[in-house]
């Protein structure tokens, strides 16, 4: 009789995943490294890991419908003469004209401009269609100064001035010749079809003191008027929020390593800074330090999708939060309903993030005449709207139940932490505890 | 916001004067702000200004053709975003000088600091001394002309527009440059990536000699002049570049 050693069941590693295993043999295929869009896709903590405790007897409710809850924002008070006002919390952030499309950047402004919030421009400069369609329009002062002059500085609302962003601090950005039509290849003053570099760094400043300088150029030109956003990546909150206060900045714009990108290396998106959870804290304690929290404000990004979303920043200290790849779904990016072409491509819909190649079939990420024909601006702006409206509803449902007159009520003492590391990040406690990780003893 | 202490200012002497705005007595505030003042510099077209003791973001912003002379040396950023006005500083300038300028005519008598002309987008500078590194970065179709040297890193990421430059070039000029032309009579200590020497062709003597005319340089022909611009093989990425990159 023989003898037959059962067989085991085939074991895949752990470290060599499907996904790390598809990546290398695409790269020693190609020789290139990924290039994609949107943000960090791994699992890091997140606003998921919090809860907010609600009212009990020590604290009450607010009355649903009707007890008034409050979410209006004002951005830009401590040096601007025209602050911006919105009507809620929630902003659209910058998003270039080029990476995308004409009629997107026109649904973008119609959306913000319906829940009386703003949107911004990018590297790219500012469209006219953008612009008509905008009630309230932040303008960008990126590296490369795609697209900038005096006039669009002059008729922005506000004015944000780009050291880095969550998708890749300290990166700068790369739009690939096949999307450079001959409007965006105008606009950036650049021949068709080659790549178009955006620099990591200003060609004209280095350095906080050097941005204080800046900054004081920008407001002389703008005659005061304007406010002056500093956006910087989730990198070193503490000292960057410190430092655009320092430099004069009347609203600091903070975006967490989930935040968007048109084009970056996965490498980049993947492994360098901070998830938007850890920032924010930081960022808060340093306003609080330099006695400007409330008075400089400040704007959270990187993976905000709902209601809860929001009221975990604004709980956490943020005065507005502002989102990207949320507003880019709402408005049809990654629909099922174009799944035969997202196959066509070789990925699936919810998955597509190729949007530096232009071949978008949701007609946002895309400068194809026949693509952009997708993007209806009226029905896609109306789209983004009731998104916003939703997740306004869905914050100021969270508040009211924490006995919240106005969202910017909420704060860390509404939430408590799933996980050690969120309560550690988040500063506040465990579940179940009275534990703040790094602050108070088990 | 800083206040200031004259609501408005002065008023030159005679309409076919200079009007003569003093730093020491008027804020720089007040000074920007009557220069953006469209019924200010339509009753004004020739200004001066004193004592800038080296302030920033003097004469910024100009939206209109008037002439601003300003009698001394100035901080950063002088001349940004210039727009049809003439501006000269009778002294050196700090970093930035007619950064983003879209049109008109800055002059440096004196030494311009780093990132001069940086993005400037048209219009015409002058530096009649040196310029320190990066003088002309991304540049976006300004014209420069610079009597003397220029720092390292020049013309870097330069887009389009022509650089002249009388003497001679640091390290790495025109690293990762675009279509901008650039011009040096002197040497050259190196190139950067793929910027190269080029054919001084016909046309290429045509347009120095026309940037010197503007520039008042009357002592120097065209032909003593080496071209150099981009050899356009970084213009779509390519993994066998990689080393360049």
């Amino acid at each position: 009789m023989t003898y037959h050693n059962p067989p085991t069941t085939p074991r895949t590693s752990a470290t060599f995943d499907e996904y790390s295993m598809s990546e290398i043999r695409r790269a020693a295929a190609t020789g290139i490294y990924d290039i994609r869009g949107s943000g960090a896709k791994r699992k890091v903590p997140h606003f998921d890991d919090l809860l907010f405790l609600g009212a009990s007897i020590s604290r009450y409710a607010l009355e649903g419908y009707r007890e008034r809850c409050d979410t209006s924002v004002v951005l830009g008070t401590r040096f601007a003469k025209k602050p911006i006002e919105l009507k809620i919390p929630i902003t659209i952030a910058g998003m270039s004209f080029g990476s995308l499309s004409g009629p997107a950047k026109e649904a973008l402004g119609r959306g913000a401009t319906l829940s009386g919030t703003s949107t911004t421009t990018g590297d790219g400069g500012m469209t006219e269609e953008e612009r008509g369609h905008s009630e309230k329009l932040v303008y960008q002062v990126l590296p490369s100064r795609y697209g900038m002059n005096p006039r669009d500085l002059r008729r922005a609302d506000a004015i944000e001035v780009v050291v880095g962003q969550g998708a890749k601090p300290g990166g700068g950005g790369m739009l690939l010749g096949q999307k450079i039509s001959d409007r965006v290849a105008e606009m950036r003053t650049l021949p068709k079809g080659i790549d178009q570099r955006s620099a990591c760094r200003h060609p004209d400043w280095t350095g906080p003191d050097d941005l204080e300088i800046k900054i004081l150029e920008i407001r002389e030109i703008t005659d005061w008027e304007k406010p002056i956003y500093v956006k910087v990546g989730g990198a070193r909150p503490y000292y960057d929020t410190a430092l655009a206060v320092k430099a004069g900045a009347d609203v600091v714009v903070l975006d967490g390593m989930q935040g968007g990108t048109a084009a970056t290396q996965e490498v980049f998106i993947e492994h360098v800074g901070q998830p938007t959870l850890a920032c924010i804290r930081p960022a808060v304690k340093a306003l609080q330090d330099l006695g400007m929290h409330r008075k400089v404000q400040l704007i959270v990004s990187g993976g905000i999708r709902n209601g809860a979303d929001v009221a975990k920043a604004l709980a956490l200290g943020a005065d507005a939060v502002s989102i990207g790849t949320a507003a880019l779904i709402a408005l049809g990016d990654n629909d099922p309903r174009w799944e035969s072409e997202y196959q066509m491509l070789g990925t699936k819909a919810g998955a597509y993030d190729d949007w530096h190649e232009g071949k978008d079939p949701a007609g946002i990420t895309t400068q194809d005449p026949e693509l952009m024909k997708r993007v209806d601006p009226v029905a896609a702006g109306r789209r983004l709207a009731n998104y916003l409206k939703v997740m306004t509803l869905e914050a100021q449902t969270i508040a009211r139940a924490c006995g919240k007159n106005h969202v910017h009520n909420l704060e860390p003492e509404d939430l408590c932490a799933l996980t050690i590391e969120a309560a550690a990040m988040a500063g506040v406690p465990l579940a179940g505890t009275d534990w703040v990780p790094g602050k108070s003893a088990f | 916001m800083p206040t200031s202490n004259l609501a408005t200012v002065p008023v030159g002497v005679q309409a076919d004067e200079a009007r003569i705005v003093d730093l020491a007595e008027v804020t720089l505030r007040d000074l920007n702000r009557a220069l953006h003042d469209p019924r200010e510099v339509a009753r004004d077209s020739a200004w001066e200004v004193l004592n800038p003791k080296g302030c920033h973001a003097l004469a910024v912003g100009v939206d209109a053709p008037i002439t601003v002379d300003v009698r001394g040396s100035v901080g950063y950023y002088c001349a940004g975003m210039n727009q049809s006005g003439t501006i000269t500083v009778h002294g050196s300038a700090g970093p930035g000088v007619a950064e983003n300028m879209m049109s008109g005519t800055v002059i440096v008598k004196g030494d311009a600091s780093q990132y001069a002309g940086a993005t400037g987008r048209g219009g015409l500078l002058v530096i009649e001394g040196n310029a320190s590194s990066r003088c002309g970065i991304s540049m976006k179709g300004i014209d420069i002309v610079v009597r003397g040297n220029v720092g390292h890193m020049s013309a870097f990421m330069a887009q389009s527009g022509n650089l002249v430059i009388l003497g001679d070039a640091g390290d790495a000029l025109g690293d990762s440059i675009y279509e901008a032309r650039l011009f040096v009579r002197g040497q050259v200590k190196s190139l950067g990536a793929d910027c190269i020497e080029k054919e001084m062709r016909p046309e290429h003597i045509g347009i120095v000699q026309e940037l010197l005319d503007r520039a008042g340089i009357a002592d120097v022909k065209p032909e003593e002049f080496k071209r150099y611009g981009s050899a356009r093989t970084l213009y779509n990425f390519n993994i066998d570049n990689a080393d360049a990159y």
